[in-house]
């Protein structure tokens, strides 16, 4: 129905789309990781912990997860529109369309 | 002693005029409203002769007929139908039932007296 | 520069503490009520934006993190940001559950957490119940917690005036503002039966007090930084200083504690209610996403210095859970104490708002609104209205909470019992966790396997944590805490199993969430869920693509009219009206009884779940319409007919709803013309009868009058009285026929101007008397709203006025016969509805009555030719307006529409009714 060249666009598009999600999805996982990170660094012989450098370390961590968040939250609020009639439930759209969740296999 | 007849018609005036021509001639009249009452007043004492309508409230003038013929004392009862619809379909129903006579309003009066001495003798 | 000043904050009075918290109180009542009144008005757009979503998220942030965090900080370090951590991590993810959550929250009307579970689930009330009660428990504590800090912080201030006797009584302040938080709840949160449960009012001012705490606490914090200490460098010299070897991070309380705030912030039964119930976009989270983190950035960014400086310069022995207080006071900040004093009232009175408001409303949904219409269907009694009934469990319920938290904290009498109760009360929260997951992920999750679940945990968190944090011989003994339940060494609370390396809320934690899994999984595996349960189970899990109609009702047995009340109780009369409507229209039909498909009793479904939760508008659908739900045959027949409609397009898809609508149209307009056809023929027949019958009299009475000799002048005038009389009857038949066709053809000239509506039903109930006068016709109005100034043929409009009220007296068969007039004004149009209480008029005659002739009964005793109503629908569509016929309100209830103001155009397009097109 539509002409290739604006598929090809479309495509492309909505592949772009789809790595951002998987960011999104990865994106806490990541953040979990660097919070833990202090606990590999503190040694156990020092009597006093470092809290002033951890603290730092742990603000920065954070505050880049906000920016990140931030940044991802502008791509992916274009994922989000009108819920009902964007989606209707077409194979061929559902392997090349900005559909968000991949086809699940289990069946009722 | 004078021929009694039963009119039963749900229109006040048209009734008043049935009893003032059919008196004016003879005739002892009786006028009821209503078929199911007047059902009941005919198995005690029946008419020499019927008038009925067709519209009638409750019960039409067709289940009427369809009773009066059903009846012991009143399977042979002269009966002249009355209808305001002027439909064929009223004719041939009233017919089946066994109406003896027909006529469609309005009527003229003179017919109405020709019709029933006919039916009953002067 | 400490000594001396600090007398000072002696002059900060009792009383002008209490005025500052009213004054504040006030504010708070009076932006909530702006706010409530403008989303009223519609004009709530900026009421819903994503800044107002996000501030009112600020809930997490209770007093137990405003006063809290620093001493939690001064203790253990670094610790207290694992309580920011997981939530900024679930925030930051939000693609992952939030964004699912929230949907399906949205698309389902979940009105609180125990809903969203019971409707997953099958709409399980016993789900919703056991829920409900780990939730009432967890958080009654909680309130008290709060109620608490806020007690505590008054006695702070005002530690050494003169009226401390006053302020001392902790109990006293506790019960005060336990009873205006209540107030504040009950005024804000249960004004109307919303159809989504939200409160914009309420979201508004936790939104105002978010910000008030964020800045009293960023205000302490610059403070302590940049006039205390001598800027970021030396603040970092000074945490260097003060650390203490506690300070070490303990790697499994720090992961630990980052999952179970993870899990609180999705759990919590306040964090649900703001999350989602109150959610309207998912724009909004999308913003959220960062500036939640931001805002739990902000509000711990100054935790950390806050504490070390309190440390140094506070005196030994301070409590530094009050440092945010007391550091402003010693050093003679009065205002900045106030401020300080403020935020923590803030955070404080926003969390029991928003907690009490989401544990009322499951208390009432899914314990006391299902057993009393239990209670009632089994006395076999109607339900009568039940907004309000809803309305006052609801606010009873708000009280009630309330005064547990009152109860539990001069129980407790402010122990440090009550201080750990925080995170005690989120691994209790944390229960509902795998259920909530399994809903979300999981379609092969069963209601047996949540159940199972959700009770196993719970009661080992109250054994394990719950009941021994009241302290030893409280509620268990010492000997129990000792050497375990009956003596049996592996069942000791702290360390079941023997598991001695955890500390008690991690062991807690790890035991009942270990467990109540497994009974999770288990009880699904070797369950067999019902068929509503796997619709449900499809429909939450698949949200996003839709697999196709899931349905949860086949085979309905009702009929509209049964449900039309059983709606009208809950939304109210009007609203239920228009919701049928509506529903009827998106069917093609005409009036307010739609075809009772599957598709509309899901939509009446989810409406009426927006008020009384899912399992409530569930039973309450399955007591009226049977028990005619889904089987899993059905099912299967379903997913086959889904894998068939996937193969079509979806405009073939959309052309074939076209087309069903089309085919109900048509098959509606062909029984339309068959009636009409069987009522041309009686129409000729009855048009030729009502002429004909004063004809006759007419020419009876005039051969009489002919032949008139011997007769009395008496009886020739009563003869020609009659004739007379029917000539009368015969012109205003003809007159009738006239008009009826005139209007019929749009041909009729109106004669428009203003008048007052109720001098119109005045008038026409005057005319009307004169209709059987000998019965007496009660007639019940309220004249306050008629006084409407309408612009209108006012004599075509009493014309039928007169006509509905005449029938009405002519027809009410009640022994007691009364009449209710009642108006209404909506979008620019007028409704009058004239209700009787007579037996009203019988379904399969309703659509014929507004036909010419369509008299209900044969008799003749009425009088009219049966032309009366169908001038009247004539006349109102000539009005701009209509006359239809509303079923199910007792006796027959006549509603005539109008506009306001009619226009010249508007009268002049007149809309073609119905067998008018069927006819062409």
């Amino acid at each position: 129905m539509k002409p290739p060249r604006k598929v090809q666009f479309v495509a492309r598009e909505s592949y772009r789309m789809r790595r951002l999600m998987d960011a999104a999805r990865f994106l806490p996982i990541f953040g979990f990781v660097l919070v833990l990170l202090p606990l590999m660094r503190t040694s156990t012989d020092t009597e006093v912990p470092p809290t002033a450098v951890e603290s730092t370390y742990l603000f920065i961590v954070w505050f880049c997860l906000v920016l990140v968040a931030f940044v991802m939250s502008l791509g992916l609020r274009r994922a989000l529109d009108p819920p009902k009639q964007a989606q209707p439930p077409l194979p061929q759209r559902r392997n090349g369309g900005t559909d968000p969740e991949t086809q699940r296999d289990d069946v009722l | 002693m004078a021929k009694r007849v039963l009119v039963i018609e749900d229109e006040p005036n048209i009734s008043e005029a049935l009893r003032f021509i059919l008196s004016r001639n003879g005739w002892q009249v009786d006028v009821s409203a209503d078929g199911q009452r007047a059902m009941k007043e005919m198995q005690s004492a029946p008419p020499d002769l019927l008038i009925l309508d067709v519209m009638l409230p409750g019960l039409s003038g067709f289940d009427v007929l369809r009773s009066v013929r059903a009846g012991e004392g009143t399977r042979d009862l002269p009966v002249l139908m009355l209808t305001a619809k002027g439909q064929g379909a009223d004719r041939a129903e009233a017919e089946r039932l066994g109406a003896t006579r027909f006529m469609t309003k309005p009527f003229a009066n003179a017919e109405v007296i020709a019709a029933v001495e006919d039916m009953v003798g002067p | 520069m400490a000594g001396p000043t600090r007398r000072r904050s002696a002059t900060m009075s009792f009383n002008l503490l209490v005025l500052t918290c009213l004054g504040y109180v006030i504010l708070l009542f009076a932006v909530a009520s702006a706010a409530e009144r403008s989303a009223a008005e519609g004009r709530a757009r900026w009421l819903r934006s994503p800044v107002i979503y996000t501030l009112s998220l600020s809930v997490y942030c209770t007093a137990w993190t405003f006063y809290g965090a620093v001493g939690y900080a001064a203790r253990s370090g670094l610790e207290f940001m694992t309580i920011y951590l997981g939530p900024t991590l679930v925030f930051v993810g939000w693609w992952v559950i939030l964004r699912k959550l929230v949907r399906i929250g949205r698309e389902n009307r979940v009105t609180s957490i125990a809903d969203m579970i019971s409707a997953r689930y099958g709409k399980s009330n016993l789900l919703g119940i056991i829920v409900t009660l780990l939730c009432v428990s967890a958080g009654t504590p909680y309130i008290a917690l709060q109620l608490q800090s806020i007690a505590q912080s008054f006695t702070v201030f005002a530690a050494d005036t003169a009226s401390t006797s006053l302020a001392a009584d902790r109990n006293f302040i506790a019960f005060w503002v336990a009873a205006g938080l209540a107030l504040f709840t009950i005024a804000f949160g249960t004004r109307n039966l919303d159809v989504n449960e939200q409160h914009p009012g309420v979201v508004m001012a936790i939104a105002v007090e978010a910000v008030v705490k964020l800045l009293a606490l960023l205000a302490v914090g610059v403070f302590a930084v940049w006039i205390v200490a001598g800027g970021p460098g030396d603040i970092l010299a000074r945490i260097d200083a003060q650390a203490l070897p506690e300070w070490h991070i303990q790697p499994g309380r720090w992961t630990g504690l980052i999952l179970l705030s993870a899990i609180a912030i999705i759990c919590l039964p306040r964090m649900f209610q703001v999350t989602v119930v109150e959610n309207t976009d998912d724009q909004h989270l999308a913003t959220a996403s960062w500036a939640f983190p931001l805002y739990l950035f902000l509000m711990s960014l100054f935790v950390l210095p806050i504490a070390v400086v309190g440390l140094e310069i506070m005196p030994e022995g301070s409590n530094p859970d009050m440092f945010v207080l007391t550091l402003p006071l010693h050093l003679g900040q009065d205002g900045l104490a106030l401020l300080s004093f403020l935020g923590g009232f803030s955070a404080a009175t926003s969390m029991v708002i928003v907690a009490s408001l989401a544990l009322a409303t499951m208390v009432s949904n899914h314990i006391v609104v299902p057993l009393w219409l239990k209670a009632r269907a089994a006395q076999k009694r109607d339900t009568g209205d039940m907004r309000l009934l809803v309305l006052s469990v609801r606010r009873l319920s708000i009280a009630l909470v309330l005064g547990f938290g009152y109860i539990y904290y001069v129980i407790t009498g402010g122990s440090a019992a009550l201080a750990a109760i925080g995170l005690i009360a989120f691994v209790g929260v944390a229960q509902i966790m795998p259920p909530l997951l399994g809903a979300l992920f999981w379609r092969g999750a069963s209601r047996t396997g949540a159940a199972l679940g959700v009770t196993v945990g719970t009661v080992i968190w109250f054994y394990t944590l719950f009941l021994p944090s009241f302290g030893p011989d409280v509620i268990l003994s010492a000997r129990v805490m000792e050497e375990g339940l009956l003596g049996l060494a592996w069942l000791r609370p702290y360390s079941l199993y023997g598991l001695t390396t955890l500390d008690p809320l991690l062991h807690s934690l790890f035991w009942s969430l270990l467990l109540n899994a497994l009974a999770f999984c288990l009880g699904s595996f070797l369950s067999f869920p019902s068929p509503i349960e796997r619709v449900q189970g499809a429909l939450f899990v698949d949200i996003f693509d839709r697999p196709g109609p899931a349905r949860s009702w086949t085979r309905p047995a009702a009929e509209a009219e049964d449900l039309l009340p059983v709606t009208q109780r809950i939304l109210g009369q009007s609203e239920g009206q228009q919701f049928f409507r509506a529903q009827a229209e998106l069917q093609g039909k005409q009036g307010y009884l739609p075809d009772i498909t599957p598709e509309f009793l899901e939509a009446l479904e989810l409406k009426l779940s927006g008020s009384v939760g899912a399992a409530t508008a569930h039973a309450m659908l399955a007591q009226t319409v049977g028990t005619a739900v889904v089987s899993v045959e059905d099912l299967m027949a379903v997913a086959s007919e889904t894998a068939q409609i996937m193969e079509y397009s979806a405009q073939l898809e959309a052309k074939s709803e076209e087309l069903s609508r089309t085919a109900r149209k048509l098959r509606e307009a062909n029984e339309m013309l068959q009636k009409l056809s069987v009522q041309k023929d009686a129409f000729l027949s009855q048009i030729s009868h009502e002429l004909r019958t004063p004809m006759t009299s007419i020419r009876a009475f005039s051969e009489i009058l002919m032949d008139s000799e011997g007769m009395s002048a008496e009886e020739q005038h009563h003869f020609a009285q009659i004739i007379h009389d029917e000539s009368i009857r015969l012109t205003r038949l003809l007159d009738d026929l006239l008009d009826l066709s005139v209007l019929e053809h749009g041909q009729v000239q109106l004669n428009i101007g203003p008048a007052l509506l109720r001098d119109l039903i005045d008038k026409s109930i005057n005319a009307s008397n004169s209709v059987q006068a000998d019965r007496n016709f009660r007639i019940s109005r309220n004249r306050d709203p008629e006084k409407i100034e309408i612009v209108t043929d006012a004599g075509r409009l009493t014309q039928v006025f007169i006509n509905i009220l005449s029938n009405a007296r002519k027809y009410c068969v009640s022994d007691d016969p009364q009449m209710r007039i009642s108006v209404r004004q909506r979008d620019g149009m007028v409704e009058v509805d004239f209700t009787d209480n007579g037996t009203g008029i019988p379904r399969d005659k309703q659509a014929l009555i507004f036909e010419k002739f369509s008299r209900l009964t044969d008799s003749m005793q009425a009088g009219g030719a049966g032309l009366g109503l169908a001038i009247c629908r004539e006349i109102m569509l000539n009005l701009g307006g209509d006359i239809t016929y509303v079923p199910g309100q007792g006796g027959a209830c006549f509603r005539v529409s109008f506009p306001v103001e009619l226009k010249p155009c508007e009268a002049a397009q007149k809309p073609q009714h119905k067998d008018a097109e069927a006819a062409e």
